[in-house]
Formats: structure tokens, C-alpha cells, sequence
């Protein structure tokens, strides 16, 4: 298992449990339906939700403020659907930690981070193969981009438009 | 056309380095060959039937001679001295070598070229009308779109793994001639009917392949600073709703299909609502940037007529012939766009060898402001031509095999290669061109015959387009033998239609014979004036699929 944010390997602080009530620490990384459906849920627990692939943003709203981590699961490299959906929670409003769970490939590392999310967990062969300097080059490998909105204030579209400001200037 | 900056050309350069690395990763077993496929793939790297092939961008078909030279020579160096331009306005090269793809990659980068995401489940190249910037009928000139939407869509971090590849193409003109109800996003620049204001209409869910469907209306007017995130909203709500379960339903068209174009208009609607659109729509300033690439070139004033052209016409029939079929009729007096074929009789639809190659750019340089286009139709166009000069492009033309008079005629035939070449492959396309070229080569029976369409794919996945010629040839494997499908009735215009099947499939040889019944069906029946289309829309399948019946029954 391979944890990973922009600065490096992480240790994995989250318990994982499939019922809450099965849960020893007070860091609970849950289904999110476990967690929604559970009564045993008490005040200085900090909770992560697995989400579902099938799971709607809408349903997951109101829950913001509860949870410390949210995890979405990658069922392979090629499925890209995860960086949309976690698109949908920034958009609206998600500020906890935000993690890509799955087969994924290093190349796929600065697109995780700029769809929003915090860090990245590769596990089984994946994690074997790609040792973390694959991961770290992989985030300077392509210093520019054209999108604006994907979590950088230096795209660039925003750099040539601060090059005519100081040239007009 | 565009200029790089130094932004795009060290997006590309990182990119080059980017694959190189990926390439070694690969070697080195840190990746997967199924994990470093769809990395090969959006590189341009297929693996084919009998070697690597390589497809370059040419977004929207724009071209300088700088750049078509700099093909001739990857042609010469690290392929077998020739190369085939594509219906999505690629140019292909199908002797590509593993180890040469980095330095080829260095050299596309040099003249502002890349093979970024021409292959692979992503945005693909985005296309445009062949005429962009000159034709009489334009409203707005596309180029300057699509190059948004290029920079936008390239190493797009959401949209590079979609559930299956995603193409889009931009009309300017009154008449549609990129084909964007063939695509999985159309935009189409239109006027307001109240304001003027100049703005888009979104089309979306249009696709060949084994399940053509025509592109419908998702937008019927979308305000101009909107697009990127509109088009954001859309891709978005693809990505997450689009199946995955079956690669043959994973496109958009599926998704729009399954789940009703309201549905997922109020879809697209709800996800654009959502989006912050001071950020993610593109700045003002950026398109205005773009867009000053794309102003006219110095244009001459010049008379309506040139008598040049007219007194050489009156003394070479060949000329005349060229100029008849070979001219598009330009915005500016005195002016033409001037397609030169890639289609000789016999030929291989869309090929041009590097001689021709260094022969264009020379033209293009000296008649054409040093700039030409590439066309889906597997053609180039030169499009800013004095008709004053056509005589003397003739004859250079003619003297490199490229003056074929056949832009619009019967052996202007779009073709993919085929099984000669593509690992998808059920059957061979381009010896079935050549036949058909063959049989109708007589220019005096081309005119007679005029304006028609014969489009080829050697297997569903149509990258022939032949859903949508007026005769459209599938190429199929039947009991280990090769087999075609005729269907009549196609149309890429502004009266999209999808052919309709004429009968059981047929052997190769057989091909030429039964489309010469269908084209008589058309000469003996025609009113005045009518092309082939038109015939076929008046009377319908019926006279052509008893006249087909004849030539099946004794292949049978």
C-alpha cells in the first residue's frame, strides 16, 4: 500500500471498518451508507466515508461537515469517472480531505490533485511496481496547463493575460 | 493560422519528455502493457497489422508549408516515403518504428505539431470546415473556436479518461461542412435571430460506427463566453452517467440515446448551473488573442473575373475540367480555395507521397499566403488562390500527379486503410476504391455522372464514413470471406441522412458492377438538374434496390 500527497508518503491514520460499532480508534473510514444508516456514530469520532461508485453528490451534501475524508474508489486505471465526481464535491463545497482509492497509474498523479483531491491510495501490484519517486516526478513532469479552473491561479491562459497586463502596463 | 507561444511549445516539449518516460517505465516493468496502452494510444501509437502507425494532429486541418515539409522529411527518415491523411483531417504514418517515436515526436514539436490525444479514450482532435476563413457562406470563421477548444481540451485532467473517445467539431458557415451531426459534440456558430449577436448551438450524440445516430440540438442558443464551461457541464455529466460495461455502448451518443435527449439536456443544464463560470470559462482576452492569428491575409483587390484564367481555359480541357470541379467559390473577388485531390485514378483515397508533399508546400508558399488545409473528404485545399495563378498551379500540379479533376465526382472516394494496414479490420477498403476508381475513371462520364459521394469503411467502426455517403461500402468478413454492404442514400450535410441498406453483402469483384446498376438507375431516371441524391430522395429505395436484386441474385 502506497499513500501519497503533493509533499510525499503519508501514514494511513484511518481505521477501516465496515460498521461503525465494529470500529476500535477514533479515526472510522466507513461505506458511506454505514455511516448514514448508523446510531453509534458519537461526537469525537472523526469520520471518512468510502463512497459508492453509484452514489449521487446531492446525497452526500448534507454529511459535508461531518466528514474529515472522503474516498473514492478507482475500479481501474482507464476509469476516469472518479476525478468528475471529485469535481462535483468541491464544486460543492466539500472542504475535508479528499482521497483517490485504486489501481492507479503515477501519470494520473497531478490530475487527481487537480481535480481536488488531497492524496492518493495505490494498492496491491500498482504500489509495487511505481515506487514513490515515479509518483513525485510524475507531478513536475508537465509545468504548464491550459484549464483555469483546476485548482491553480497560473494556468496558462492566466499567465499570458499577466504578460500583456505588464507589457499595456 | 496559429502561432505557438512559449507556453504551447513547452506543453508539447514536457509532453514529448512525458512519453519518453513512459516509454522506459514501460520497459523497465514499472507499468503494465495494459496500463501503458491507453498511454501509447494518446500518443498517437497504434500497433497494426504489420507495424506501429503514428497519427499526427492537424487540429482543424490547418497546415503551413513549414510543417508539411517537415512530414515529407519524417516521411524519408523514419517511414517508407509516404504517408495518409484521415477523415478526422490526421495525417498517418504506417511503417512507424518504436525506437524512432521520441525523436519523430522532437521533430513534430519543432514545427508546432504533436500526436497529443489522436488516439485513446479523450477529447480527440478537433475539426473544423475545410473552408474556414473563406468561404462565401461563412458567418463567423470556426478557427478560432476550435483552437480555444483545442488549448482547453488538451492534457484536460478530468477529460483524459473518459469511458470512450470523444470528438467535436465546429461549423461557422450557412452550410455544414464538418460534418457535426457526426460528432459527439457539434458546436455551430449562429446568429441570434433578435440581437445578432453572434453565439452557439450545441449539438450532441451524433456518431457512426456500429450504432450511427445523428447529433441533436442540446443548446439551441448558448451565449459566446459560456462554451468552455458549457462544454465542461456536458463532458462532466458524460463522465460520470456514461456506461463502461460495454465498450460498444460507451460513447455519449448511447448515454443521450438511453437516457432521452430532455433528460439529459436538464442533465447539462443542472451540471452548468453549478459551475463557476468566471473561472472556468475561457477569459475574453484569450479567444480575442487566438483570434487575431486567424485575420485575412493580405488580399489584392482584384476583378470578379480573370480573363487569364478564362483564355487558358478555352485552350486546355483539362484545365477546364480542373477548374470546373476543383474550385470552391472563395469570399474575396478574384480569389478561389482550390482542393487538390488525393484521389488519382487507381489510387489509395488520402495518400501523398513526400515528393508531393514538398511540391504543396511549395504552392502554398508562393499562391497561397504559405498556408493550406487538410480536409475530411482526404483532400487538401489551398485557400487563398488569385485565379489569375490557377494555370500555373495546374500545371505544377499536374506535373507531381496531384491535378486529378475529381473534387465532388464518383472517384473522389474517402476511404480508410482498411485491412492493409488496421488491426480492426474485417475487410480490405482501398483495393475496393481502386476498383471503383478504376471502372469510372472517364472524366466525361465523372461530369456526366456529377456530384456524389462513394465512402468505404472495412469494418463497423466506420472511418469511412460510409453511413453517410450517397453510396456507402461496408466492408464485413463472412464465413472467413470478405463481404460488402451497400447502402444508399447517406448525406453529410445540411440534410443528414444515414444510408439505407440495399441488399445481402457481396463479393469485392462484384462491388464495381452493382454500383454502376445504382448509378444507372440514377442517370436513366433523373429529372433536369437533379444530382444523384436528390434522384434518390424522390423515388426512394425501391428502382435501386430491384436493380441491386440483379447483381445479388447471381452472386448468390
Amino acid at each position: 500500500m502506497l499513500l501519497l500527497d503533493r509533499h510525499g508518503p503519508r501514514e494511513d491514520i484511518w481505521e477501516r471498518a465496515e460498521y461503525i460499532c465494529q470500529a476500535e480508534t477514533n479515526h472510522i473510514l466507513a461505506p458511506f451508507g454505514a455511516i448514514v444508516s448508523s446510531d453509534a456514530i458519537t461526537d469525537d469520532m472523526k469520520l471518512g466515508a468510502l463512497l459508492e461508485p453509484d452514489r449521487a453528490v446531492e446525497d452526500v451534501t448534507p454529511f459535508f461537515d461531518r466528514l474529515d475524508l472522503i474516498v473514492i474508489h478507482f475500479p481501474s486505471a482507464a476509469n476516469g469517472r472518479g476525478f468528475s465526481t471529485a469535481r462535483q464535491l468541491r464544486q460543492a463545497g466539500y472542504k475535508g480531505r479528499l482521497r483517490a482509492f485504486g489501481p492507479l497509474i503515477s501519470d494520473q498523479f497531478p490530475q487527481a490533485l487537480a481535480c481536488g483531491f488531497d492524496e492518493v491510495e495505490i494498492i496491491g501490484a500498482a504500489a509495487a511496481r511505481q515506487p514513490v519517486e515515479h509518483w513525485m516526478e510524475a507531478l513536475k513532469r508537465i509545468s504548464v496547463f491550459y484549464q483555469r479552473d483546476y485548482g491553480s491561479e497560473d494556468s496558462i491562459p492566466d499567465r499570458r493575460a499577466a504578460l500583456a497586463g505588464a507589457v499595456d502596463a | 493560422m496559429y502561432r505557438y507561444d512559449q507556453f504551447d511549445e513547452r506543453l508539447v516539449r514536457e509532453r514529448v519528455a512525458q512519453f519518453a518516460s513512459q516509454v522506459e517505465r514501460r520497459i523497465a516493468g514499472a507499468l503494465t502493457e495494459e496500463e501503458f496502452l491507453p498511454l501509447r494510444l494518446k500518443n498517437g501509437l497504434y500497433l497494426q497489422l504489420h507495424s506501429y502507425m503514428l497519427r499526427i494532429a492537424v487540429p482543424y486541418g490547418s497546415l503551413r508549408a513549414r510543417q508539411l515539409r517537415q512530414l515529407a522529411r519524417i516521411a524519408d527518415e523514419y517511414d517508407r516515403g509516404y504517408g495518409h491523411f484521415t477523415t478526422r483531417t490526421n495525417l498517418q504514418f504506417h511503417w512507424a518504428k518504436l525506437k524512432d517515436v521520441p525523436t519523430v515526436l522532437g521533430l513534430l514539436a519543432d514545427v508546432e505539431m504533436h500526436c497529443i490525444q489522436t488516439s485513446g479514450n479523450c477529447v480527440r482532435n478537433v475539426t473544423a470546415d475545410h473552408f474556414a476563413g473563406v468561404a462565401y457562406d461563412e458567418i463567423e470563421d470556426p478557427r478560432p473556436v476550435a483552437e480555444l477548444i483545442r488549448q482547453w481540451s488538451s492534457l484536460h485532467p478530468e477529460f483524459e479518461w473518459l469511458g470512450r473517445k470523444f470528438k467535436i467539431a465546429v461549423a461557422g458557415a450557412a452550410h455544414d461542412r464538418a460534418v457535426i451531426k457526426s460528432h459527439d459534440l457539434g458546436v455551430r456558430i449562429v446568429r441570434d435571430g433578435k440581437t445578432g449577436e453572434a453565439g452557439y448551438e450545441i449539438l450532441v450524440g451524433g456518431g457512426l460506427g456500429r450504432t450511427p445516430m445523428a447529433g441533436q440540438t442540446l443548446r439551441e442558443f448558448l451565449p459566446r463566453e459560456d462554451l468552455l464551461a458549457y462544454i465542461e457541464a456536458a463532458l462532466r455529466v458524460y463522465n460520470l452517467d456514461g456506461r463502461r460495461d460495454n465498450k460498444f455502448k460507451a460513447r455519449i451518443k448511447i448515454l443521450v440515446h438511453e437516457t432521452g435527449i430532455e433528460a439529459f439536456r436538464a442533465e447539462v443544464e443542472k451540471e452548468f448551473a453549478r459551475i463557476d463560470k468566471t473561472k472556468a470559462n475561457g477569459d475574453p482576452a484569450e479567444l480575442a488573442r487566438i483570434a487575431a492569428y486567424f485575420t485575412s491575409p493580405p488580399y489584392e483587390s482584384l476583378p470578379e473575373v480573370s480573363r487569364k484564367l478564362e483564355e487558358a481555359q478555352a485552350k486546355d480541357v483539362e484545365l477546364s475540367r480542373f477548374v470546373e470541379h476543383n474550385l470552391f467559390r472563395h469570399k474575396r473577388k478574384g480569389y478561389t480555395a482550390l482542393t487538390i485531390s488525393l484521389k488519382p485514378i487507381g489510387g489509395t483515397p488520402g495518400d501523398i507521397s513526400s515528393d508531393q508533399m514538398r511540391a504543396v508546400a511549395d504552392l502554398a508558399e508562393q499562391y497561397s499566403f504559405d498556408e493550406l488545409r487538410v480536409s475530411h473528404a482526404q483532400n487538401l485545399i489551398l485557400p487563398y488562390v488569385r485565379l489569375d495563378d490557377v494555370p500555373e498551379i495546374f500545371a505544377r500540379l499536374k506535373a507531381h500527379d496531384l491535378a486529378t479533376p475529381n473534387v465532388g465526382l464518383i472517384t473522389d472516394i474517402i476511404s480508410c486503410p482498411g485491412l492493409d494496414y488496421c488491426a480492426l479490420a474485417t475487410a480490405r477498403s482501398i483495393p475496393v476504391a481502386q476498383a471503383l476508381s478504376n471502372r469510372f475513371a472517364d472524366p466525361a462520364k465523372q461530369a456526366e455522372i456529377g456530384e456524389i459521394s462513394i465512402k468505404i469503411s472495412g469494418c463497423i467502426n466506420a472511418c469511412g464514413h460510409h453511413h453517410i455517403g450517397n453510396i456507402g461500402i461496408l466492408g464485413l468478413e463472412k464465413k472467413g470471406a470478405e463481404s460488402y454492404q451497400i447502402t444508399i442514400g447517406g448525406d453529410p450535410g445540411d440534410d443528414y441522412a444515414l444510408g439505407e441498406l440495399l441488399g445481402p453483402g457481396l463479393p469485392a469483384e462484384k462491388v464495381p458492377e452493382a454500383v454502376e446498376r445504382v448509378v444507372a438507375v440514377y442517370l436513366a431516371e433523373r429529372q433536369s438538374g437533379e444530382t444523384f441524391i436528390e434522384t434518390y430522395r424522390r423515388l426512394g429505395l425501391a428502382p435501386f434496390k430491384s436493380a441491386f436484386k440483379e447483381i445479388a441474385d447471381v452472386a448468390a
